[in-house]
């Protein structure tokens, strides 16, 4: 029996529910039509803004772009992480606020904008307000070099086309380490303190054998670029049997993988959450923050989240180039499945303990990168 | 600048998107404090002590200077990986040479039981005095 308090509730969540489905699409199309968006903008700058600004404006235009990915990203990913969770185990997950609960990570959102912001007693204030800063900071400069694509004209889709895109990457997420540092010594609390401590150690620890494994495929194509890097997984039978993961079978598709399991750890996503495990730490390094401040570290978190799927497509998965030719949005599909499995991945495993979690990094993963940058580098020495 | 402006526009955009989203926050939100609020969440509890008064594992420092060690070594690769294709065999065996170093510095930490959580002197000592080592104690589980 549907009482008055819900059919209140569907009349007023039916028609705002098509605000987040309008968006996503808006958002999808634009990616989709990034190339045609791109040229148009460029144009445009080149007709209206005087010369000397020209490339500031143009950089502007393209963080506007990618700040505003990467805010939405959150509230459909949350939506979505609650949903796979739900399913997995057998529940429905958020269904009251709008169509299939589409709506709840708005409302949570504006809910959150709407809570008190504290800092705790004797906390490092400076270092307390100063940590959501530099992970979100941190996530939006990983961010620019990303390439989404290249214009007809040969134009790569960045808003920094760096010729040494990969050895920036490496180096720039080494940031969020520093802001989970930051908040676990900041909080004056030891929950929080423990927290940071783990993070710091798992995210340096997982950091080496990620570089190694994009070494891998920098000794095979021969380029730290990453639009250089897609270009040469282009071709091929169907756009597909060029993609790095399954060239010299089946060293690439090791390397994917365990490029892909690092990257959990990277993110501190299950079965790598020691530094937020809720059963022995609470919320680990954010169990202080509340409010917008709370929201920041989940901004981070899944742009962060997006940023290693993203970075794991364009090296291992051809990036933007598929069996439907080469468009922005392919890369963004390939990327957000690799998410999806993130969160898969997350309801299916149990958490590592500490031990264990050093022991596969430093006992397994490392040693096996190494062992599968020296085959290849042999192998691609011989043939 | 060049290429490198648009790290210098993101930052800043970073920076601005949590500054304004807390200005306008700062509009709604409530401002309450109370002394249990500001007090440090411990499950309810009365916190004793300080948090920076906690004794850490050692491991977390050996583990954070063997880091230093491969991280450095892993960007000297970098340069090596882009170019070894065009330097020909020396520089392959060169490449292989210095990761081989690598690869004995981890065996030597691996065998000097570095890499174990569970301290191995402790272990040893255990095992001396006729223990399983199963039951040592495992050193802080932070």
């Amino acid at each position: 029996m549907i009482t008055r308090f819900r059919q209140v509730e569907m009349r007023l969540m039916g028609p705002l529910t098509a605000i987040p489905i309008v968006l996503a699409t808006v958002v999808l199309v634009t990616i989709a039509a990034l190339p045609f968006v791109s040229a148009v903008l460029s144009e445009w700058i080149r007709d209206a803004v005087p010369a000397g600004l020209q490339h500031a404006v143009a950089v502007t235009l393209g963080t506007v772009g990618f700040v505003a990915v990467l805010a939405l990203n959150p509230i459909y990913a949350i939506w979505l992480e609650r949903k796979v969770a739900a399913h997995v185990q057998d529940r429905l997950g958020p269904m009251r606020v709008g169509w299939h609960g589409l709506l709840q990570s708005f409302a949570d959102g504006v809910k959150l904008l709407f809570k008190e912001d504290l800092v705790p007693k004797d906390a490092d204030r400076v270092l307390f307000r100063l940590a959501p800063m530099v992970a979100i900071a941190g996530a939006f400069a990983a961010f620019v070099v990303i390439p989404w694509g290249v214009r007809a004209d040969g134009a790569v889709l960045a808003v920094s086309n760096l010729n040494i895109g990969v050895l920036y990457f490496i180096a720039i997420t080494s940031i969020g380490a520093l802001s989970v540092l930051m908040a676990g010594w900041g909080s004056n609390n030891k929950y929080a303190l423990y927290g940071g401590m783990r993070a710091a150690a798992q995210m340096v620890s997982y950091e080496i054998p990620t570089a190694i494994l994009v070494l891998v495929v920098v000794a095979q194509v021969g380029s730290l670029s990453l639009p250089e890097i897609v270009a040469a997984q282009a071709g091929g039978f169907l756009g597909i049997s060029n993609w790095l993961v399954f060239q010299l079978f089946p060293l690439n598709l090791i390397a994917f993988v365990l490029f892909f399991i690092c990257g959990l750890a990277e993110t501190n996503r299950t079965p790598f959450d020691i530094p937020e495990a809720e059963s022995e730490l609470v919320a680990g390094f954010h169990t202080e923050y509340s409010g917008m401040r709370f929201a920041f570290f989940f901004l981070a978190e899944y742009g962060n989240m997006l940023l290693i799927s993203m970075l794991a497509a364009l090296l291992f998965l051809g990036g933007w180039v598929g069996p439907v030719g080469s468009n922005p949005l392919l890369l963004f599909a390939k990327a957000f499945g690799l998410v999806v499995v993130q969160m898969w991945l997350r309801w299916t495993l149990p958490r590592l303990r500490v031990d264990q979690l050093m022991a596969v990094c430093w006992k397994y993963v490392i040693p096996i990168s190494f062992f599968l940058l020296v085959v290849v580098a042999v192998l691609k020495s011989i043939l | 600048m060049g290429e490198y402006l648009g790290i210098l526009v993101a930052t800043v955009f970073g920076v601005a998107f949590v500054a304004v989203t807390l200005a306008v926050s700062s509009l709604v939100r409530p401002v309450n404090p109370l002394p249990a609020k500001a007090m440090p969440y411990e499950c309810g509890e009365n916190p004793v002590g300080t948090p920076w008064g906690v004794q850490f594992n050692i491991r977390f420092y050996v583990f954070a200077l063997v880091f230093l060690i491969f991280d450095v070594e892993a960007v000297m690769l970098l340069p090596w990986a882009l170019a070894y294709l065009d330097l020909g065999p020396g520089a392959l065996a060169a490449g292989l040479l210095f990761l081989g170093m690598l690869v004995l510095g981890l065996a030597d930490v691996w065998v000097k039981g570095d890499l174990e959580w569970v301290r191995t002197e402790e272990r040893r000592a255990l095992k001396r005095r006729g223990a399983s080592p199963a039951a040592a104690p495992t050193g802080g589980s932070a």
